[in-house]
């Protein structure tokens, strides 16, 4: 993996950096908020994407807006890169370290700032987990709706950078539809607040932008989410299938009956082995494929809706269907599928995690070639899908320690992700672009499409200063980005008719 | 009297833009002209009539999923979707009343142009949060696109939600992927009589932190609800706070019966059922029902929920109204006949020391040009926008100062 050139001027700085930097952190903290050393610096060095790995040149761990604000305006004047990170927990190397660049952490901005109720509000500090979110307003029966699987560790500043997802985003979105506001340092130093405890914030919707866009135009210093009341009940069903494609049509009826589950996931036969190996949830195991579908709401709603999920299964020839009694088999049932990742991990020394969409009708054709792939690769892999929504996760095992066979893994996933793009899909659902999907970025978009985000890019860091090496292939510089200028009334397409 | 430009095709909408580059030409971009009104008046440009460029791409009902030329006609989309059960929940209204244009619902790049989003915004998301992808060809002439057909994506900076309430400014979208969702079975209003702003504004938020799934709530007051068409709203005399429940029929009775307990306590509780509960929606969504008077300036200000009733108490103060409220007391509509270079003062003055924003969104074409239509930005967001603007549109050849004057 190509990272951007190395910027030797600044590497040869850092002394005087680190100087600066004391500057802005007070006295009293500057022992814990810059860290030098590379004892320190090691534990910065990679994200949840491990394969990838690289000291920091140096962190600061600021725990002001203004701290913060000093910091860009002075790498911004000083010409020095900045990797934004939360809890580190991406898997596409959102937060992958640069050998030349000051790495800004937000854990210390740890707070809840506001909780709200009459306006169905809270306000939250960057660094705090998603799960912590979630927990403050429990007691009052709230929550806050995305779920990313990591959400014990991630970071809400996180969750935005990454437009985060998880298994209930079918019914409640992503992290882009429950947020409202953010404040947000820029590069120049400027901070700027975007939307409120209000719907649709007016003028160019930049906080729609700022979700997903991968710490590449600003720094957030506070998200304001939305809570939702949480449901009265929900209740969970296994549905087993002889065959995963019927397990494929009988999602899609689920949805065509006008029924849209909290949540609605699907295992292969491997994965749900390694699952029921790993925790014991009670997964049958001489079935194709296994669907968890959750519906959630009013208790007349789900009796109401599982009988009808409960007929449409068994039109497609299930023949296993359970169905959670209390919470506590509801979170069993969960319990294997949120488990997959490392339940896979238990039956190989490594595996490599993919991420793409596709359109659900695709599934079939989708699995067969990668059957198909797995044997011409011969590596073995594992499926576990968000089947509601498209979301592929094929866990692509392999042993690092086997002379090519990361190589070969790499490039396994490669072609699901090209095929998942070549069928209607894209490269990834939620799990980001970061540096491990940026060079297929071309199979799905063309040059000019990249260079239109690109020139968001500019508007808000001109000089490429952060988060550089990161979704897009080559960064063009911004002067490149600009057009010609035409001389007006000079015709250069004298040939089109003018209508 | 202008020039108009109506190209039959891609390569023709390309060639109009970039011959427009070289000419130092500007467009006014048009669908069906029926929110022509809404924002800043365009002015001395040629029109750039995308009407022709329509037709439904696909629609794979099963896939919830439609993707249609920007100039397709909501009616053609509206009416397909409904054959299959199936509709666009962000709930667009139709706006050529208001804006006095013959009925027409507009087209859906209109629709996503100006992230138009109905009563049920407040449940289910804006236009914006249902648009998957677009295609486009920017300012410069460039053809490009964004997103795709899935909902789960995340692949690139998301620029569908940039483009979402752009205004024709930035693009001129050709192609737009929404997704779609199954009609609701049932629908019910609840319906109390008699209740001051503020308390009605606090019952709305306490049913909204109930686990009913409210999919409208608004409050009208007397003089407005004494104008609508659904007698149980209009004959009373006395204001109607309503809120609506959508989904499958045993879920919408039990929930109707526990927001019946919670609203036992302010009064009789009338419940509507699916003919009057359309009729009712319609009107609040539309606007013109309640508030339109021919002279009259129309502001749309979004605030937190729970602080719509005290602006509007400071408002009244200082000026002459007549308003409503949806979205849960979050969304102010507002018409007023006093003049414009008082009100807008007030109003924006009342604003700024308030989270929110205030939108002139109806008056004449003078008006829109003397005063911000939209809220005004600080220093530093409009830096931001204008570099936008420049960015996709280096000419100014788009909608010029549409939205904001000089960019």
């Amino acid at each position: 993996m190509k990272m951007p050139d190395l910027n030797l001027e600044t590497i040869k700085k850092r002394p005087k950096i680190i100087k600066a930097l004391r500057k802005i952190i007070p006295e009293e903290n500057r022992g814990d908020n810059i860290i030098e050393d590379e004892d320190g610096l090691k534990v910065y060095e990679c994200d949840g994407l491990s394969a990838y790995r690289q000291l920091p040149m140096l962190v600061v761990l600021p725990e002001t807006t203004k701290q913060i604000s000093h910091i860009l305006k002075y790498c911004s004047d000083n010409d020095i890169k900045v990797v934004a990170r939360g809890s580190g927990t991406s898997l596409s190397g959102g937060a992958l370290p640069l050998a030349d660049a000051v790495l800004l952490g937000l854990g210390k901005f740890n707070k809840i700032v506001d909780i709200d109720y009459n306006n169905r509000t809270v306000v939250a500090q960057p660094g705090v987990t998603n799960l912590s979110i979630t927990e403050a307003v429990t007691h009052n029966n709230f929550y806050y709706a995305p779920d990313p699987s990591s959400q014990i560790a991630c970071s809400i500043g996180g969750n935005v950078a990454e437009n985060s997802g998880g298994v209930h985003c079918l019914k409640y979105g992503l992290t882009t539809n429950n947020i409202l506001g953010i404040e947000m340092v820029l590069m120049n130093g400027d901070v700027i607040t975007l939307g409120g405890k209000y719907l649709d914030a007016d003028g160019y919707d930049f906080l729609g932008i700022l979700a997903g866009s991968e710490g590449l135009l600003g720094i957030i210093t506070e998200v304001t989410v939305r809570i939702l009341r949480k449901p009265d009940l929900a209740r969970a069903m296994l549905v087993g299938f002889d065959d995963i494609v019927a397990a494929g049509d009988c999602v899609a009826s689920i949805i065509g009956a006008g029924i849209i589950p909290a949540g609605m996931e699907m295992m292969d036969k491997l994965a749900i082995k390694a699952a029921e190996d790993f925790i014991q949830a009670g997964y049958p195991l001489d079935v194709e494929a296994l669907l968890i579908v959750e519906l959630d709401g009013p208790k007349s709603e789900i009796d109401y809706l599982i009988n009808i999920v409960e007929d449409i299964s068994k039109d497609h020839g299930a023949r296993y269907i359970r169905i959670s009694n209390n919470d506590s088999e509801r979170e069993i049932f969960w319990a294997g599928r949120k488990a997959a990742f490392p339940a896979v991990g238990r039956i190989t020394p490594d595996y490599y995690c993919m991420d793409g969409t596709i359109p659900r009708s695709k599934l079939p054709e989708v699995l067969k070639s990668m059957n198909e792939m797995s044997e011409k690769y011969n590596l073995r892999v594992a499926n576990v899908f968000h089947a509601g929504d498209g979301n592929l996760h094929p866990l692509i095992m392999y042993d690092a320690n086997k002379d090519g066979e990361l190589e070969r893994a790499e490039d396994f996933g490669s072609e699901i992700l090209k095929l998942c793009v070549e069928v209607g899909g894209v490269l990834t659902g939620e799990h980001g672009v970061g540096v491990e999907k940026r060079d297929l970025m071309s199979t799905m978009f063309t040059e000019e499409d990249l260079k239109q985000q690109q020139r968001v890019k500019c508007v808000f860091d001109p000089e490429g200063l952060l988060n550089p090496g990161k979704v897009f292939p080559t960064l063009h510089r911004c002067s490149e980005l600009g057009r010609v200028h035409v001389h007006q009334g000079k015709t250069r397409f004298p040939d089109i008719p003018h209508f | 009297m202008s020039s108009v430009f109506s190209p039959n095709t891609l390569k023709e909408l390309l060639d109009c833009i970039k011959l427009a580059c070289d000419k130092g030409d500007k467009f006014e971009i048009r669908g069906q002209g029926s929110k022509r009104s809404w924002g800043r008046p365009v002015q001395n440009c040629s029109i750039l009539d995308l009407s022709k460029l329509s037709g439904i791409l696909f629609y794979e009902p099963r896939e919830l999923v439609l993707s249609a030329i920007a100039g397709t006609p909501m009616k053609n989309i509206t009416e397909t979707l409904k054959d299959n059960n199936q509709y666009l929940a962000f709930e667009p209204p139709n706006l050529s009343f208001l804006y006095g244009e013959p009925d027409n619902h507009g087209t859906i790049g209109g629709v996503i142009a100006t992230n138009l989003s109905g009563p049920r915004r407040l449940s289910v998301g804006a236009a914006r949060d249902h648009l998957l992808g677009f295609e486009a060809v920017s300012g410069a002439g460039e053809y490009f696109k964004s997103g795709g057909r899935v909902v789960k994506n995340v692949t690139g900076f998301d620029l569908s939600k940039l483009l979402a309430g752009s205004f024709g400014t930035l693009a001129a979208m050709t192609s737009i992927t929404v997704k779609v969702l199954p009609h609701p079975n049932k629908s019910r209003t609840l319906l109390v009589r008699g209740l001051e702003n503020k308390v009605a504004i606090n019952t709305l938020c306490e049913s909204l932190s109930l686990s009913l799934e409210v999919s409208g709530a608004a409050h009208l007051p007397a003089g407005i609800a004494s104008k609508s068409s659904v007698p149980y709203i209009s004959s009373s005399n006395s204001s109607a706070t309503v809120i609506r429940l959508e989904g499958h029929a045993p879920s919408v009775a039990a929930r109707c019966k526990i927001a019946k307990e919670v609203w036992r306590q302010y009064g009789d509780i009338e419940e509507l059922h699916t003919h009057n509960t359309e009729k009712l929606w319609k009107e609040i969504s539309g606007i013109v029902t309640f508030l339109d008077q021919e002279t009259d300036q129309i502001w749309r200000i979004s605030v937190p929920p729970s602080q719509g009733a005290d602006l509007l108490f400071k408002l009244k103060e200082k000026l002459k109204f007549d308003a409503f409220f949806d979205w849960g007391g979050g969304l102010i509509w507002l018409s007023e006949s006093n003049e414009t270079k008082y009100s807008e003062r007030i109003i924006r003055q009342v604003m700024s020391e308030q989270s929110g924003h205030a939108t002139l969104f109806r008056a004449s074409n003078k008006d829109r040009k003397n005063f911000d239509v939209f809220n005004p930005q600080s220093n530093a967001l409009m830096n931001i926008t204008r570099k936008i603007k420049k960015n996709f549109d280096p000419y100014g050849v788009l909608n010029p100062e549409r939205m904001y004057e000089g960019v």
